[in-house]
C-alpha cells in the first residue's frame, strides 16, 4: 500500500499561478488526469515525482517529504520518448539508470534481460535506439523507468504520438504492470477501465471521482 | 556543470556533425565551395556562450579523432590533425570560446551588428591567426604565402558569419540560453 | 550511418591496445617533425607500409585516408615548388603522407568504442578530479543526438520546400537549433528523472 499526497500544494512560474490549493491523496491502482491544454495537468503530473517543487505545501510519499525519495520511487513517462533515451543503444539506455543506482554489472544484465523477457522485447536489446519505430521508442522509454523498480509510474500522455495500434499494444503493456500508474491523456476512451480520474481546469482540481461521471463532466464542459 | 549543460554540449557537437550534411553552396564568380560545418564554431560560442560553446567543439573533434567520419566530405580519424589545415580544426575551438565570450559580453543589447561583428572577429580574425600560422609552420612556407592560400575562402566566411550572426540573434530571441548560464557560472 | 572509419581484422596491430597505439602514434609523429630530414620520412614511411601489411590492410585503405587531404596537399606541393625547389616539395608533402597514413592506421585498425574506453580509463588514472562518467555521458548523448539532429533538419527542408524556403540557410537552422534546443532541454529533464543518487 503506497499512498502520494499533496498537502495545500502551490506552484509558481514566472509570477505566474499554475496550480494552487491541491490538497489530495492518491492511492488506486490506476488514476487518469484530464485537462485542457495549458490547464496544469503536465505541471501536476512533474509534482508527483519531484521534477517540479512546489512554491508552497508539501508533495509526500506515504508520509515522506523527501524529494529523493519521490524520484526513487516514482518513475517518469514523457510524451516524446526521443526525448527521453537518452542513448544510442537499447541496452546501454536500459542500463543508464541502473548504473546510478551503483547496482553491480551482473545484476544490471539480469534485470535488464528479465524485464525485457517480461516485456516481449528481447530482440530490441542491441538495436539502435534511432532505429525504432514509434511504438517501440515509447515502450522502450517505458522499460527504462520500469527497470529501476519504481512503486508509481506517472504518464504525460503517453500514446499521443502513437498510432491505434501501438496505442493498444502500449495500454496492453500498462495493465499487466503491478506498479500504481497515474496517466496524463487526451485518449477519453483509454480513462474508462481507470479506478479514478481527475479533472484538472484553472490550475486546480475541478472534478475527482470514478471515470464515468468525471469524463461527462469534462466532454459537457468543452461543449459549452 | 549541469546535466542541462552537458546535454547542450553534445547537441552542438551533433549540430556540428549535422551542418556537414548540409549542401554545399557554390560561390559565384570563385567556384570555391562554402560548407555549413564552419559555421558550428560561430554557433556554438553565439548561442550557449564561452565555457559550453566551446566544450562543444572539443567534444566534436574528440569523437572525429576517434574515427568518427564527421567532417564535411566524411572526413574524421587521427590522421586530420596532421595535415596542412589542422590549425583550423583547432581554432574552432578558440573561435567557439572568443565568440562565447564577446556574446556573454554584449548579450542585453545584442543585435544583428554587434552579432556580425563578434562572428567576423572570432569565427574569420581569429580562426585564421590560428589555422594561418599553422599551416605556415607545418607546410615550411612563409606566412604571406599561406595567407594567400587561404584567401579565396575569405568571402565565404564572411557569408557564413553574416548568416551564423543572423541565427544567433534570432535564436535569443526564442530561446535564450546565455544569462542564466552567465548568473550561475561566475 | 555512425559506422567509424574502422576496418575489421585480428592481426597484432588490431589487437594492440588502443592506449598503446595511441602513445607510439604521438612519439612516432613527434619525432618525425622534431628530426626533419628526408631520410627520417622515407624510413618512417617504410615503417608506416610495414604497419598496413602487419594490418592486412590494402592500398586502397591508404588512399581513403589519403584522398580527402588530396587538395591540400597538391597546393603545399605547388607552393613549395614556387618558393623553393621540387626535392623540398616531395620532402614536405611525403612527410604529411606519412602522418597522416600513420594516424589512419590507428583509426582503422581500433573500433572507436575501445578508444573511447580506453581513454576514459587513461582519463580517471590521470587524476580522479576530471569527471569521467560526465565525459562519457556527453560522448553518448552526442552519438544519439547525431541522428536525431538529422531528422530533424530533414523534416525542417521539407516544411520549408513546401514554402519555397528550402535554401534560405536561416529558415532551416533556426528551426533546428530552437526545436533541439527544446528536446536537449526535455532531455535533460528526463536524465534527472531516471537519475536517482
Amino acid at each position: 500500500m503506497s499512498t502520494l499526497s499533496l498537502r495545500n500544494v502551490e506552484v509558481e512560474k514566472d509570477g505566474i499561478r499554475i496550480l494552487s490549493g491541491l490538497t489530495l491523496d492518491l492511492s488506486e491502482r490506476r488514476i487518469g488526469i484530464v485537462g485542457r491544454n495549458g490547464s496544469g495537468k503536465s505541471t501536476f503530473a512533474r509534482l508527483l515525482n519531484g521534477l517540479e517543487r512546489p512554491s508552497a505545501g508539501q508533495v509526500l510519499l506515504d508520509g515522506d517529504p523527501e524529494p529523493r525519495g519521490l524520484r526513487r520511487h516514482v518513475g517518469f513517462v514523457f510524451q516524446n520518448p526521443d526525448n527521453q533515451i537518452v542513448y544510442p543503444n537499447v541496452g546501454e539506455d536500459l542500463e543508464f539508470g541502473l548504473k546510478n543506482l551503483r547496482l553491480p554489472p551482473e545484476e544490471r544484465r539480469d534485470r535488464i534481460a528479465t524485464l525485457l523477457d517480461t516485456l516481449q522485447l528481447s530482440h530490441l536489446r542491441d538495436r539502435l535506439t534511432h532505429t525504432l519505430s514509434g511504438g517501440e521508442k515509447q515502450l522502450i522509454a517505458l522499460a527504462g523507468v520500469l527497470v529501476m523498480r519504481p512503486d508509481w509510474i506517472v504518464l504525460d500522455e503517453p500514446t499521443t504520438l502513437l498510432d491505434l495500434w501501438n496505442t493498444r499494444r502500449f495500454m496492453r503493456v500498462l495493465d499487466g504492470l503491478e506498479q500504481r500508474i497515474v496517466m496524463v491523456s487526451h485518449h477519453l476512451d483509454l480513462m474508462q477501465g481507470l479506478d479514478r480520474v481527475l479533472h484538472i481546469a484553472d490550475g486546480t482540481v475541478a472534478d475527482d471521482g470514478p471515470p464515468a461521471g468525471v469524463i461527462a463532466g469534462y466532454v459537457a464542459r468543452s461543449e459549452c | 556543470m549541469t546535466t542541462r549543460d552537458i546535454v547542450f554540449i553534445a547537441l552542438f557537437a551533433a549540430i556540428m556533425a549535422a551542418l556537414a550534411v548540409f549542401p554545399p553552396v557554390m560561390l559565384p564568380l570563385l567556384g570555391v565551395p562554402i560548407t555549413a560545418q564552419s559555421m558550428g564554431p560561430m554557433l556554438a560560442g553565439g548561442v550557449l556562450g564561452a565555457r559550453r560553446g566551446g566544450l562543444a567543439m572539443v567534444l566534436f573533434l574528440a569523437l572525429v579523432a576517434i574515427g568518427l567520419p564527421l567532417l564535411s566530405g566524411g572526413r574524421g580519424g587521427f590522421g586530420v590533425f596532421f595535415g596542412p589545415t589542422a590549425g583550423y580544426l583547432i581554432g574552432w575551438i578558440v573561435a567557439a570560446v572568443a565568440i562565447g565570450w564577446m556574446t556573454e559580453r554584449v548579450w542585453h543589447r545584442l543585435n544583428y551588428l554587434t552579432a556580425c561583428a563578434i562572428c567576423v572577429a572570432g569565427g574569420i580574425g581569429l580562426l585564421y591567426a590560428v589555422g594561418v600560422p599553422w599551416s605556415a609552420a607545418v607546410a615550411n612556407v612563409p606566412l604571406s604565402a599561406a595567407l594567400i592560400g587561404s584567401a579565396p575562402f575569405l568571402p565565404g566566411d564572411v557569408v557564413k558569419a553574416l548568416i551564423a550572426a543572423a541565427v544567433i540573434v534570432t535564436v535569443r530571441r526564442s530561446y535564450p540560453l546565455i544569462p542564466r548560464s552567465a548568473a550561475t557560472s561566475r | 550511418m555512425l559506422s567509424d572509419l574502422h576496418v575489421p581484422g585480428n592481426s597484432p596491430v588490431h589487437r594492440a591496445r588502443p592506449g598503446v597505439k595511441l602513445a607510439l602514434l604521438a612519439v612516432f609523429c613527434t619525432a618525425v617533425f622534431i628530426l626533419d630530414d628526408p631520410l627520417v620520412t622515407a624510413m618512417s614511411g617504410a615503417l608506416v607500409a610495414l604497419g598496413y601489411a602487419a594490418a592486412g590492410l590494402r592500398p586502397r585503405h591508404a588512399w581513403t585516408s589519403l584522398r580527402p587531404a588530396l587538395w591540400p596537399l597538391v597546393i603545399v606541393f605547388l607552393a613549395q615548388l614556387v618558393l623553393a625547389d621540387a626535392g623540398t616539395a616531395m620532402f614536405v608533402t611525403g612527410r604529411f603522407a606519412v602522418l597522416i597514413l600513420a594516424a589512419s592506421l590507428l583509426t582503422l585498425t581500433t573500433r572507436a568504442v575501445d578508444l573511447t574506453d580506453s581513454l576514459r580509463v587513461g582519463l580517471e588514472r590521470l587524476s580522479p578530479r576530471i569527471p569521467a562518467d560526465r565525459i562519457a555521458l556527453a560522448v553518448s548523448l552526442c552519438l544519439r543526438f547525431i541522428p536525431l539532429v538529422r531528422t530533424v533538419l530533414e523534416d525542417i527542408r521539407r516544411a520549408q520546400w513546401s514554402r519555397g524556403l528550402e535554401r534560405r540557410p536561416l529558415a532551416l537552422l533556426v528551426p533546428l537549433i530552437v526545436r533541439t534546443l527544446r528536446t536537449a532541454d526535455e532531455m535533460a529533464e528526463a536524465i534527472e528523472a531516471r537519475s536517482v543518487e
